[in-house]
């Protein structure tokens, strides 16, 4: 009885299954005709040029189309902000929240990439979305505010290629050294305490492969034989020095973190004493009233720069005009720096965050001195093109495997 | 005219059958298969390394990177253990449990087992795993405690041992029920027999309880080695530095690297290792009865 049953149910479902097998794979072999030509223009344009380049801009802007669709991290769209400008736009802000620098990229592509305007992406991964050709030349005279920009935001080379603008700097910040006041009577002096097996088991850094970075600016102090000079810049054997320093690191990690609130959780259960993070978790446990310090030790740091992209496809033009012209201004500018604890790119927001929050333009150094600038190494896509324009250096790809292989 | 309709269909039976299927199938078919269809496609392809495009250029590179590579072996590998390792675990507690509730207890303490078993299955997975974390912690629950009682803390939080105890947890009810059911099934009579032949209680266990048992022991093993098998959630929020497992990977690859053929690639070997478990589960009598 049970085998003719099967059999029965079983000549249909499998025709079924030949059938669906075989146009998924004819739908696969159709799109692949069209979607290569895209991508190989893609891959050429990633040593030379950005396929978007030549895009016209937006003269003038004009009346907004009602709507803005927004890919942010999460805390960028705070209503104190995003309200005002609905209110005077008419521009109605619709928010996607992305996880990850790679999320967004993946956001931007998506869905044709004709569903989003802007996205507020971090110099990690603007690199990518240009040379995907998912973003689109900005009229920076369009934006007032821009002129009183610090000169390293006005153009800085994640976001503007030849001098063509493809969205406008936001905010940016460093990522810290932070240290349990109750062990570290005193501020760390250099990063060689994440290194150290003196502190086995208390260490934790973010689960990033953008770490090789941390890595390689040390190296850059304590190891001047390799030569390294930017840090996002690595030859073979640079890069193979940084992996090494991390995975000998690792028997002292406590916990690789992914999630902010993850290390939060580790410093006050006493799980890690010292570590890498960002000024947010610090104000966070502050907060709190936990004894948390932070510095930035001899050696510098990395940090990220984030932008306001705009979309190749954007589907609201003048909206997002409007949003990069409001989100630049000095009193937006200072709003955010203070909600999220980062440094503003508006020299002017100065005065504007010490109103909303007494000292807080010296605790997140947005009147800070050129040379403060200097000691952060901000985030860029590391790219198999060196700045000598020598095709040497080890492309993100090869960071991650290695992260996921060598490190992890 | 409808009665037209209905007596064509009358007379066509397998009009009939289509017309009824047809909704159904086309479900399956579409979001099921197809899905898996173009994950399995997706993992012969590659992405640009710079751009993240995805390139649909057939090759074997995503597979030759994990096999060739010691680190994914040794991902596989341990993904495989653990998963066998909490299967045992959940089954030999599972055993004398399910045993219990079946043959021993009253209909009262059955009531009171089955919610004390389901209730935390209408928990958040989330809050489970998160209060473990409070249990593990430095100087949380289970050390605090061991501190009390004079014994030495272990410290297993960011441990393998750690994910071991919550996956052990987490899929417990898993095995109990399909174990209670089978054990349930078993007449008395066949016990009797034993025990009246001169079988003492292990020797009843061994020869008549355990293979009469075996196909719930096996349904209820495919639940704990596959969620294991797939499970990333728990490894990342109790598992230490070297809690990556295969889920991990393809998390990583997906959500951080944004390479979708190489996360795609990493999918096919649980699929396969599912596929080879549940040919021996087959083997083993585990669907006679479903």
């Amino acid at each position: 009885m049970i085998p003719i049953k099967r059999r029965r149910i079983s000549r249909p479902l499998s025709a079924a299954l030949a059938l669906t097998v075989a146009s998924v794979i004819a739908a696969g072999c159709g799109s692949s005709g069209s979607s290569n030509g895209g991508s190989t223009s893609g891959s050429g344009a990633a040593g030379q040029s950005v396929p978007t380049a030549h895009l016209p801009v937006l003269k003038k802007i004009g009346k907004g189309e009602g709507q803005l669709n927004l890919i942010a991290w999460e805390g960028y769209l705070n209503p104190i902000w995003v309200k005002p400008f609905e209110q005077q736009t008419g521009c109605q802000v619709n928010a996607k929240y992305a996880g990850s620098s790679d999320e967004m990229v993946s956001l931007m592509k998506s869905g044709g990439g004709g569903q989003y305007d802007m996205v507020s992406s971090s110099g990690d991964a603007d690199l990518r979305i240009l040379y995907a050709g998912d973003a689109r030349p900005v009229n920076i005279n369009l934006i007032p505010s821009w002129k009183d920009f610090f000169p390293a935001f006005k153009s800085p080379p994640f976001n503007t290629i030849n001098g063509v603008h493809y969205g406008v700097s936001l905010q940016w910040g460093p990522n810290v050294l932070m240290y349990n006041t109750k062990d570290f009577p005193a501020a760390p002096p250099s990063w060689s305490v994440i290194y150290s097996p003196q502190h086995k088991g208390q260490v934790t850094v973010p689960d990033n492969p953008i770490q090789i970075a941390d890595a390689a600016l040390y190296l850059s102090r304590h190891k001047p034989s390799l030569g390294i000079t930017d840090p996002y810049e690595l030859t073979q054997p640079q890069f193979q020095a940084a992996v090494s320093l991390l995975a000998a690191q690792r028997p002292l990690i406590e916990k690789y973190w992914a999630l902010a609130s993850q290390e939060i959780f580790d410093f006050k259960n006493g799980n890690a004493t010292v570590g890498a993070g960002w000024p947010y978790q610090v104000s966070t446990l502050k907060a709190d009233h936990f004894p948390i310090g932070t510095t930035i030790p001899s050696e510098g740091a990395t940090g990220w720069a984030d932008t306001w992209m705009l979309a190749a496809k954007a589907p609201h033009p003048n909206c997002a005009y409007l949003w990069m012209r409001y989100i630049s201004t000095p009193k937006v500018q200072a709003e955010q720096a203070v909600n999220y604890g980062e440094t503003p790119d508006n020299k002017l927001a100065c005065p504007i965050m010490n109103q909303l929050q007494p000292g807080s333009c010296d605790a997140y150094h947005a009147n800070a001195p050129a040379s403060y600038f200097d000691t952060i190494k901000l985030w860029k896509t590391p790219i198999a093109t060196c700045d000598n324009g020598k095709p040497d250096c080890v492309p993100y790809s090869g960071w991650v495997s290695a992260w996921n292989t060598q490190v992890k | 005219m409808w009665s037209r309709v209905s007596a064509a269909l009358w007379r066509r039976p397998w009009a009939r059958a289509t017309m009824l299927l047809t909704p159904p199938l086309a479900w399956f078919v579409l979001i099921y298969l197809a899905a898996l269809a173009v994950l399995l496609i997706t993992a012969f392809w590659q992405i640009n390394p710079f751009t993240t495009n995805i390139e649909r250029v057939f090759s074997l590179n995503n597979l030759d990177t994990i096999v060739s590579s010691p680190a994914y072996r040794s991902i596989i590998l341990r993904t495989v253990v653990m998963a066998a390792a909490v299967t045992v675990t959940d089954a030999v507690v599972a055993f004398p449990f399910a045993y219990f509730m079946a043959r021993i207890a009253s209909g009262r303490t059955r009531t009171i087992l089955f919610v004390a078993i389901l209730l935390p299955l209408w928990a958040s997975y989330l809050a489970k795993v998160y209060s473990w974390l409070l249990i593990f912690t430095h100087n949380g629950l289970l050390d605090w405690t061991l501190g009390k009682i004079g014994l030495s803390q272990v410290h297993l939080i960011y441990t393998n041992w750690a994910v071991y105890t919550v996956f052990c947890y987490l899929w417990l009810p898993f095995m109990i029920i399909p174990v209670y059911a089978a054990l349930e099934r078993i007449p008395p009579s066949q016990i009797e027999a034993s025990q009246d032949l001169g079988g003492r209680t292990w020797r009843t266990t061994r020869m008549v309880l355990f293979p009469l048992a075996l196909p719930g022991i096996v349904a209820g093993s495919i639940f704990t080695f596959s969620l294991t098998l797939g499970d990333y959630i728990t490894p990342l929020l109790v598992g230490g530095t070297s809690a990556t497992f295969i889920g991990n990977v393809i998390y990583s690859n997906i959500g951080i690297a944004n390479n979708v053929p190489l996360a795609a690639a990493m999918a096919l070997f649980p699929i396969a290792i599912m596929a080879i478990y549940l040919l021996a589960a087959r083997a083993l009598g585990a669907f006679e009865e479903i």
